[in-house]
């Protein structure tokens, strides 16, 4: 029994499933389809207005019919009453024989009746009953048995009486209207009542029911047909607008929707055309401009190189023989140097980063062992370390391989190296590597000022300052973190920043082990615990910390150097303190080569 | 003997500047601004390394590297401005064996250059071989089944360096600081195109080598000898 019970319960529990999921896609279809929810309500509207109607005119052939009805049936029993009354003058109804003679009457009434040839009103066909009333029961003539007793007792106390009842002849049903009417005789009253069957009444009116049902049926069936071909007319044009506005929106800037005719669609159709074309002459303009600008940027920084490689050599030549010069010279074959550096640097930067946004970049990825590829990275960036007695923490496992282009990523991790070094205040940089199955990360964390509120989507955009007062050593150009941002999105991966105030700064690196995958989620947290406030995804990102150069500081104020005197700018000297850039770490945000 | 520095550049200030440093690093040089003109110098002047400027009015530095290459093996060092891979391929497939992108420092230039004309100082004498191919050291001559195969002296190298160890796997980084003299490492994609052309000499089948083989992942090493 319990089986049954089980079973019989999972059926119903199963059942409930579908029926779920079928109100759920019904709501789907519904929530999504104009041209359902249009003929859905013109079906609902117009079954009301049908019911109601059907029920009017089927209620008021019903009244109609019944009133003709009654109107033959008063004047059958008027003629009918008549007739009795000249028959029946004369008999005694309390007499034996009294019922031959109403039988007589009746029979000639119910001829009268039946030849009518004198087009006198008739109600059709009819049956008589005639009773006395003076003492009960005594005699009759006709079906008394159907006349209820209410309508004889009406009858009994002298007034014309009308009732509707249903009688049972043969097992079949009779609706049937009763008229009853006492006549009056010289020997006492008599009841006389006409019998009207409306069975014929009924099956017209049934007829007609059935006519309004079906007729209605087939009415609504056409509206919806109707309201479905029109709702058609007008959501295929809107369809077919979405469908080209969605494909328009997809960069197919050259969509346009059919514009015939005159009417509404085909001025929506126009209007949006002429939208469309303004959009695509604007972008088309944005485009060219864009394009314009860039190539500018490259054929600048191209055209730069050939005068700027002479006046690189020339600094270096007077600067392989600073030590035959006087101080202020052999101080401005050092500068020379120094800023052709910084210069080179910039250019440098500037013309990947015009190539990352000209889109011409390419990931030349590779199966490489991540760790070589940071120790590599933070192999170059050892000296700034050095320099600013950093200690580096790394924690590097061996063996973590990906697909990724080495030249980058290691731009990329020398970046935020010297970019922490910069920031770190000589407290330790920690380098971790850490992947899971689908990607590596690499985060570089330091102790130092860290990031003011805000800052974390700052950092990334181009020359973007931290504090003035910083200091900085790795004369980076500020745009080294926006091309790591653009190296880490040319990967498909992640660059994120994180930052409090004393509590240092972390970035951190997510990369897909597989070339072409994208990143989900992270091997490694950003801040110390994680926090999601800090998480500032790569695609929305822009930025970078800058490292611009600092200008000398110079403690006091400066005195007046004399005149043209050479000797006198001795004073220079005081700008020793500058560092100047090793020639052999090279620059953190270096080209590729 | 001084090695002679043959410089093409359409800059006079760079051809002129080129001049003054390469002269202190104890070269000889010879400056010509066109680049149809380099052609007749090569075949004159014979210098040890060829300094090609890639952008060049008359003749495109590409077509002019390709035209030296067709003639002679002097070593060819291409300064071009541009950094994409397509130009610096393209540059390397014809025929140059080394590039500087500018701006370059001299010190950077001048290694370059003496890691090119290095290799004619000292060679000890040697025979080696990787499959039917015989290299003579210290005579240049690399033979193949009686038939001598014409290599440039870097091609050469780099073929030297593998046979020499036959069953080490060189990594490009190796083969970089080895045969072209690179301190730290710079661009892989030198050792690659030189392998196609080396191959494209020295093999039966370049699609499938028997002389220099890969290892994926990993780098190079010579066929068994």
């Amino acid at each position: 029994m319990s089986r049954i019970g089980d079973r019989a319960r999972r059926t119903l529990a199963q059942a409930r499933v579908v029926g779920e999921d079928l109100a759920e896609a019904f709501n789907a279809v519904w929530r999504r389809s104009l041209q359902l929810r249009v003929v859905f309500s013109t079906l609902a509207l117009s079954t009301a207005v049908v019911l109601v109607l059907g029920f009017v005119i089927q209620t008021q052939i019903a009244g109609n019919i019944l009133a003709a009805k009654l109107d033959d049936a008063q004047r059958q029993i008027d003629s009918g009453t008549a007739l009795l009354e000249r028959e029946l003058a004369s008999v005694d109804p309390s007499r034996e024989k009294a019922k031959g003679e109403l039988n007589n009457a009746l029979d000639q009434l119910t001829n009268a009746g039946a030849d009518d040839a004198s087009g006198s009103p008739t109600a059709g066909k009819f049956r008589a009953v005639l009773t006395s009333t003076s003492d009960g029961t005594s005699d009759f003539v006709g079906p008394l048995e159907y006349v209820p007793a209410d309508l004889r007792q009406s009858v009994a106390e002298g007034a014309r009486a009308l009732r509707y009842s249903t009688i049972e002849e043969q097992g079949v049903e009779i609706p049937t209207m009763m008229i009853g009417q006492p006549v009056r005789t010289a020997n006492g009253d008599l009841a006389f009542y006409l019998l009207f069957p409306l069975d014929s009444e009924q099956r017209t009116l049934g007829l007609v029911q059935s006519t309004l049902i079906v007729g209605g049926l087939i009415l609504l069936l056409l509206l919806a047909g109707i309201a479905s071909l029109i709702t058609r007319q007008v959501v295929r044009p809107i369809r077919q607008a979405a469908e080209i506005a969605e494909r328009f929106a997809d960069g197919h800037l050259d969509e346009r929707m059919p514009e015939q005719g005159e009417d509404e669609v085909a001025r929506l159709g126009e209007s949006y055309n002429e939208m469309a074309g303004s959009i695509q002459s604007q972008i088309r303009q944005l485009e060219e401009f864009g394009a314009l600008q860039r190539r500018f940027t490259s054929d600048v920084s191209h055209e730069l190189r050939t005068p700027l490689t002479t006046v690189r050599m020339a600094a270096d030549v007077l600067y392989a023989s600073r030590d035959e010069l006087l101080p202020a010279l052999r101080r401005s074959s050092e500068l020379l140097v120094t800023e052709l550096d910084r210069f080179e640097a910039l250019l440098a930067d500037l013309l990947e980063i015009s190539r990352l946004d000209a889109g011409v970049a390419e990931l030349g990825a590779e199966r490489v062992d991540m760790q070589g590829v940071v120790s590599r990275a933070v192999e170059a960036v050892r000296g700034l370390a050095d320099e600013s007695a950093t200690p580096l923490e790394l924690e590097l496992p061996a063996g973590v391989y990906a697909d990724v282009d080495p030249r980058r990523v290691e731009r990329i991790v020398r970046n935020l190296v010297a970019n922490a070094l910069d920031h770190g205040e000589g407290r330790p940089v920690r380098i971790t590597l850490a992947a899971d199955d689908d990607t590596v990360a690499v985060l570089v964390r330091d102790q130092g000022v860290g990031l003011r509120p805000g800052e974390a989507g700052l950092v990334f955009n181009r020359f973007w300052r931290a504090e003035e007062s910083r200091a900085r050593r790795s004369g980076g150009t500020g745009l080294g973190l926006s091309i790591a941002i653009e190296d880490a999105r040319l990967h498909g991966g992640w660059l994120q920043a994180w930052g409090e105030i004393g509590r240092g700064a972390a970035f951190r690196l997510t990369l897909p082990r597989t070339a072409g995958d994208t990143v989900t989620s992270s091997p490694i947290p950003l801040g110390p615990d994680d926090r999601p406030g800090a998480d500032v995804r790569a695609p929305e990102a822009v930025g970078s910390v800058p490292t611009p150069p600092s200008w000398p500081v110079v403690a006091e104020i400066p005195s007046w150097s004399e005149g043209d005197d050479v000797d006198d700018l001795d004073d220079l000297d005081d700008l020793d303190d500058q560092p100047v850039l090793p020639d052999d770490v090279g620059v953190p945000s270096g080209d590729i080569r | 003997m001084k090695s002679r520095v043959l410089v093409v550049d359409d800059d006079p200030a760079l051809a002129e500047m080129l001049t003054i440093v390469l002269r202190g690093e104890g070269f000889d040089t010879a400056v010509v601004g066109d680049g149809t003109r380099a052609l007749p110098a090569v075949r004159e002047l014979r210098p040890d390394v060829v300094l090609l400027d890639l952008m060049l009015p008359g003749m495109n530095g590409i077509d002019v590297c390709r035209a030296i290459r067709s003639e002679s093996g002097v070593p060819i060092v291409m300064l071009t401005a541009k950094t994409d891979t397509v130009d610096i391929v393209l540059g390397l497939e014809s025929g140059a064996d080394d590039y500087v992108v500018k701006p370059f420092k001299p010190k950077e230039l001048v290694a370059r250059i003496r890691a090119r004309v290095r290799r004619t100082e000292t060679e000890p004498a040697e025979q080696l071989s990787i499959g039917d191919v015989t290299i003579d050291v210290p005579a240049h001559q690399v033979v193949r089944a009686g038939e001598q195969i014409a290599l440039t002296p870097l091609e050469f190298d780099l073929l030297v360096a593998l046979a020499r160890k036959p069953r080490q796997v060189f990594t490009r980084e190796v083969l970089l600081e080895q045969v072209w003299g690179y301190r730290h490492a710079a661009d892989t994609r030198l050792v690659n195109v030189h392998v196609q052309r080396l191959r494209s000499k020295v093999e039966r089948d370049p699609e499938h080598p028997e002389v220099v083989l890969t290892v994926r992942g990993v780098g190079y090493k010579a066929g068994p000898p």
